[in-house]
């Protein structure tokens, strides 16, 4: 790790405001994805803002038909959040499934969807709930947050304040995990809210979190494993590496898929 | 048996120690002055060093020194060495190619140390080792095993890249034989390279005392007076009695702190020249980097088998990875640890290997956990139960049809197995783990969408690391012998200096058993030393699973002698003959009366020495004692393995497993079935889960715990143990040993288990479940019987 100078703001506006004045500044969150790459000096931040006493950034809440969680929460407490598991205990499973205790203890929702790792957990589902990331600037729709692997719509300075999901009567996550880091060697999240269908695929794609529109559709008939029997998706563009094949990606996103429809319905 | 004798699961003393973080490791200790090593190391896995400029470096605050190949070189210091010469077929001497502790000239692997920062503190070390410039021209790396031979050459003594082309065992006889054979079963194989990982990365702190001109160096090593052997008399960096080896609480060591790295030396040698303690302590990538990795074989292997399923021969050829440079004890590992033990558990006339050792631009590999046992036992496992599967036999049966059953046994590569009971380990294991209900379980199993298969190893092992004269004959450098003093205070507490080294073993709790039970003192009143060249005798260290048989028996020698020694102080206390006193339960007695004296007063007795003149008896009581042994030991049992496969993802979860050993004498029960978990776990890592993998330009793709996979709890199962025994005839305390026989027996078992439920025997290892998912593909998963 290289030095740096640390600031701890205590509202979203300092934090904003200390950015601003120092731009190459990074914010400090859960530090569970930025300080393993400092301590590797592959990054090389002069500043951190760190949010942890910035108020009001953390808790679950329910709010009319949204699931409304603060930026700064803990894995562990999205998890095992009372509110959240009656409202929507498939989205629970998504936080409950990431890493091991010392990672859902420290990690946020707001870094890993900032960080936007291709094989992070949360963006299958917010990308599979349609969520909303609320930031201090402005409101942005999952579908448009996601821009590529370890990218993201956030602009310089643009800090995530909360992140609203809406309430999807039917929804699940499966994930298959890599074997060594615990990440998604591919997750599926899938979701049915009204009308609205989403299968959501994390960990399998080049170019990070993605939707499989076939499945969308077939599902449309029915939200049910069966709707999706036999049909995958085609390897071009998903990941290959020494854990994984792009073939036999392709073939996960089938197999969770059905998984993740079957634990919805249950 | 007492309560903390011979066969107690006495809980660990050194634990209290470990568990409140009260452990003294070598990046513990802090020495007044202490500088910061921090290595410059090669991005490139092959190149040409052009220039290294260091010039901005020596600016940056807080440097010492920067130090380079050169320098080294100038200062005469000593390249290092591998121990154990091994001739190849046609009579050569194997090719030892120089490996200077920092690089000169050329680097051969990504990690190979071209030049040292010392600064005063870490950050400022690294911030300085980012200055120093080095141009490289990039050369060819060579990356495949296999393909070596072809590669462009790494050293200049080395043409085809070939270390040795080395043979064991009687050709014309083995082909013979094959000639004869009603059935042939032939594999390839490829035993996955790993990386140790050690929980304690290693570490070095050198320190120099221009008074006395004396070195001293703390270091996570196995064997500090090997290490200091080889410092001095190879490396030439102080003569012996100038240099002072500690090894103080060591965090694991699996086989990679056993050889002597360039970065203790480099330690040394700057500690002297900038007269400043100088410490380097590596991370983990830096040990993914550097540690020495173990097994790397390529093989393909040939069993003969009569119509009655008897094994007439076997034929195997190995291609060795030994990486860039010879470590300390590689040759040893893929020839004499290796293919001895080819005959497994089995009469089996005839037996050829061939083994090819080759460099590549990898780091070095040598021993870890087993140390070529598990690659022979791989070999030997697969080929047995693959040959009974094509014959329409059952396993176990094929097996029992071979299994030796008179002792003393001569193989036909050079093992003489001295007792064992084969039959009786199968038999137990198949009880416990239930064999006769398995098909009921994959009928169970198949309902739920899930294949299951059934794997058995009865594996062998030679342990008790070596008859001094039989080892010099093969090639070893050194004895491998033990030494042990115990040395018996006035107060009657006893302390043992043993030239063992513990790192995980619990060597303060078993020895102290031993000496517990044999003097009839409280446990408490014991204590081990060891880990420091200037307490200890010269002693060979711990590995090969040969504390027990070779390190303890040292002791129950001195022990001997102590007791004689006694005797003859009680003789003087008690008015008797010395012919007439006995000892037992901690207390001397005269035959045939009701004398008698405590085993603690004898003590004071021999000290005090007021019963005796200086011209009767020697005050004191304190004996030492060398045990060389006369045979190898021969752990061996049996190892069964469920597993269960989702047939959509590929991937195997291990649902049952059964695990009979015999190590002959037990001592403390409750530490040999941890030495038996973690055994196991690190062969199953071995056969699902680990895999160092080069990229073709040898670039390492598995350089952190987020790439490489390491065995979780979550991935085993709660295992079945039991244990049968016969003893060890070789050494007084029938012990064999258990520090190794979990890694060894378990990947066969588990391939084996997953090729029972794929239909397949078209596996390599790690069984990922990608590699499953692939094979299932291809397969026809064999239905329930
Ligand atoms: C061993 C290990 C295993 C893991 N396993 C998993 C897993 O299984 N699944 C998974 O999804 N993740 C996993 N992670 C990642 C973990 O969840 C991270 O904590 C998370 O991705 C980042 O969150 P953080 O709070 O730690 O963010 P930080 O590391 O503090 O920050 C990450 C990035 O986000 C930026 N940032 C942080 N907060 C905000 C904000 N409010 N607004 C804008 N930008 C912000 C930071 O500046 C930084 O660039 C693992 C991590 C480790 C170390």
């Amino acid at each position: 790790m290289y030095n740096f100078t640390f600031h701890r703001p205590t509202t979203v506006r300092q934090a904003a405001g200390l950015l601003a004045r120092n731009p190459e500044a990074k914010l400090l969150a859960g530090g569970h994805s930025l300080l393993p790459v400092m301590k590797q000096r592959l990054a090389n931040p002069p500043a951190l803002v760190d949010l942890s006493l910035v108020e009001g950034m953390s808790g679950v809440e329910l709010k009319g038909r949204s699931v409304v969680i603060g930026a700064m929460t803990r894995h562990a407490d999205v998890a095992n959040s009372k509110v959240l598991q009656e409202a929507m205990p498939g989205l629970a499973m998504v936080p409950g499934s990431i890493g091991d205790p010392q990672v859902r203890n420290r990690g946020t929702i707001g870094g890993s969807i900032a960080n936007n790792d291709p094989n992070a957990d949360y963006p299958a589902a917010c990308l599979g709930l349609g969520a909303t990331i609320v930031t201090n600037k402005r409101r942005i729709a999952a579908d448009d947050f996601f821009t590529g692997m370890f990218s993201t719509a956030l602009e310089e300075g643009e800090i995530i304040v909360k992140v609203m999901f809406p309430i999807a009567k039917k929804c699940a996550y499966e994930k298959f995990k890599h074997p060594a880091s615990g990440f998604a060697l591919v997750g599926v999240f899938v979701s049915k809210r009204g009308p609205d269908i989403r299968v959501a695929v994390t960990g399998a794609g080049s170019n990070g979190v993605f939707r499989v529109k076939s499945f969308e559709e077939a599902l449309k008939k029915r939200f049910a494993a069966k709707s999706i029997e036999g049909m995958t998706i085609p390897a071009t563009g998903m990941n290959t590496d020494i854990h994984a094949s792009a073939e036999y990606r392709a073939h996960l996103v089938g197999v969770l898929a059905r998984r993740a429809l079957a634990k919805a319905a249950a | 048996m007492s309560a903390t004798g011979i066969g107690a699961a006495v809980r660990r003393k050194e634990d209290f120690r470990f568990i409140t973080g009260k452990g003294q490791y070598t990046d513990d200790v802090v020495r007044p002055g202490e500088t910061r090593a921090v290595f410059v190391r090669s991005p490139h896995a092959h190149a040409k060093i052009a220039k290294i400029d260091a010039s901005a470096a020596k600016t940056m605050p807080g440097v010492v020194a920067v130090l380079t190949g050169a320098d080294l070189a100038g200062d005469k210091i000593g390249n290092l060495i591998c121990g154990w010469m091994i001739h190849s077929k046609d009579g050569t001497p194997m090719k030892m190619a120089p490996h200077p502790a920092l690089a000169s000239g050329k680097v051969n692997h990504v990690g190979d140390a071209v030049a040292v920062v010392v600064a005063e503190t870490l950050g400022q070390a690294r911030d300085a080792a980012e200055k120093v410039k080095v141009d490289y021209e990039v050369l060819p790396a060579v990356v495949n095993p296999a393909k070596a031979k072809s590669g462009t050459q790494i050293h200049e003594i080395a043409p085809k890249n070939t270390i040795y082309e080395w043979s064991l065992g009687d050709a014309k006889a083995t082909d013979a034989a094959f000639a004869n054979a009603k059935h042939v079963t032939k594999l390839d194989i490829v035993n996955n390279r790993l990386a140790p990982i050690a929980m304690e990365p290693r570490a070095a702190l050198a320190e120099y005392d221009a008074g006395t001109d004396q070195l001293t160096l703390w270091n996570t090593t196995q064997n500090p007076h090997v290490s200091r052997l080889v410092i001095a008399a190879f490396v030439g960096m102080a003569p012996e009695h100038k240099l002072r080896v500690i090894a103080p609480d060591v965090g694991g060591g699996f086989g990679s702190k056993i050889f002597i790295y360039p970065e203790e030396v480099v330690c040394l040698w700057a500690a002297r020249k900038v007269r400043r303690p100088v410490k380097w302590t590596s991370d983990r990538m830096e040990a993914f980097l550097t540690d020495a990795h173990g097994r790397d074989h390529v093989t393909h292997a040939e069993l003969a088998l009569d119509a009655n399923g008897k094994i007439l021969a076997m034929r195997v050829k190995t291609i060795a990875n030994l990486g860039a440079y010879m470590s300390t004890f590689s040759s040893s590992v893929p020839t004499y640890l290796y293919a001895t033990l080819l005959s497994g558990q089995y009469d089996i006339p005839q037996i050829y290997c061939e083994v090819d050792a080759v460099y590549t631009n990898t780091v070095p590999v040598d021993a870890y956990r087993g140390a070529g046992r598990p690659e022979a036992t791989f070999v030997v496992e697969r080929l047995v139960e693959v040959a009974a599967r094509e014959l329409g036999l059952e396993p176990p049966e094929l097996r029992k049809r071979n299994f030796v059953k008179s002792f003393p046994h001569q193989t036909p590569v050079i093992m003489a197995y001295d007792a064992g009971d084969y039959n009786a380990s199968l038999k137990k294991a198949m009880e416990i783990g239930d064999v006769k209900g398995f098909n009921k379980r994959k009928r169970e199993s198949a309902r739920n969408g899930k294949l299951r298969g059934i794997g058995y190893s009865t594996y062998i092992e030679a342990c008790g690391l070596a008859p001094s004269q039989a080892a010099g004959s093969l090639g070893a450098g050194v004895g491998l012998w033990e030494s042990a003093e115990v040395r018996v205070n006035p107060t009657g507490s006893v302390e043992v200096l043993t030239g063992s080294h513990s790192h995980g073993q619990g060597h303060e709790t078993t020895f102290a058993q031993l000496v517990s039970q044999r003097l009839g003192i409280p446990i408490d009143n014991v204590s081990i030393v060891h880990g420091d060249t200037d307490k200890v005798q010269f002693g060979m260290g711990t590995y090969g699973s040969r504390s027990g048989a070779v390190g303890m028996s040292a002791i129950v020698k001195a022990l001997d002698k102590v007791e004689a020694k006694a005797k003859k102080v009680a003789a003087f206390m008690l008015e008797a003959a010395e012919g007439d006193i006995e000892f037992k339960d901690g207390k001397f007695t005269v035959a045939g009366t009701d004398k008698s004296a405590a085993f603690g007063d004898v003590a004071l007795n021999a000290y005090i020495a007021h019963k005796f003149t200086g011209a009767e008896l020697e005050p004191g009581l304190k004996e030492t004692s060398f045990y060389d042994p006369t045979n190898f030991t021969f752990p061996a049992g049996c190892h069964i393995c469920e597993v269960e496969i989702d047939r959509e993802t590929g991937k195997t979860d291990i649902v049952n497993w059964t695990a009979v050993d015999d190590f002959g004498t037990v001592i403390n029960p409750m530490i040999v079935e941890g030495q038996v978990h973690g055994g196991i776990a690190q062969g199953v890592g071995q056969a699902l889960l680990e895999g160092v993998v080069y990229d073709a330009n040898g670039q390492l793709v598995t350089g952190s715990l987020m790439d490489y996979t390491m065995p979780r709890a979550h991935d085993l199962p709660s295992f079945n143990l039991g244990f049968t025994e016969t003893k060890a005839p070789s050494n007084p305390l029938g012990i064999k040993g258990c520090g190794e026989a979990g890694a060894i027996a378990a990947p066969a078992a588990v391939i084996n288990a997953i090729t029972d439920a794929l239909g397949t025997e078209q596996i390599a290892m790690p069984a990922t479940a990608n590699a499953v998912w692939s094979a299932l593909q291809r397969a026809t998963p064999r239905a329930a019987a």
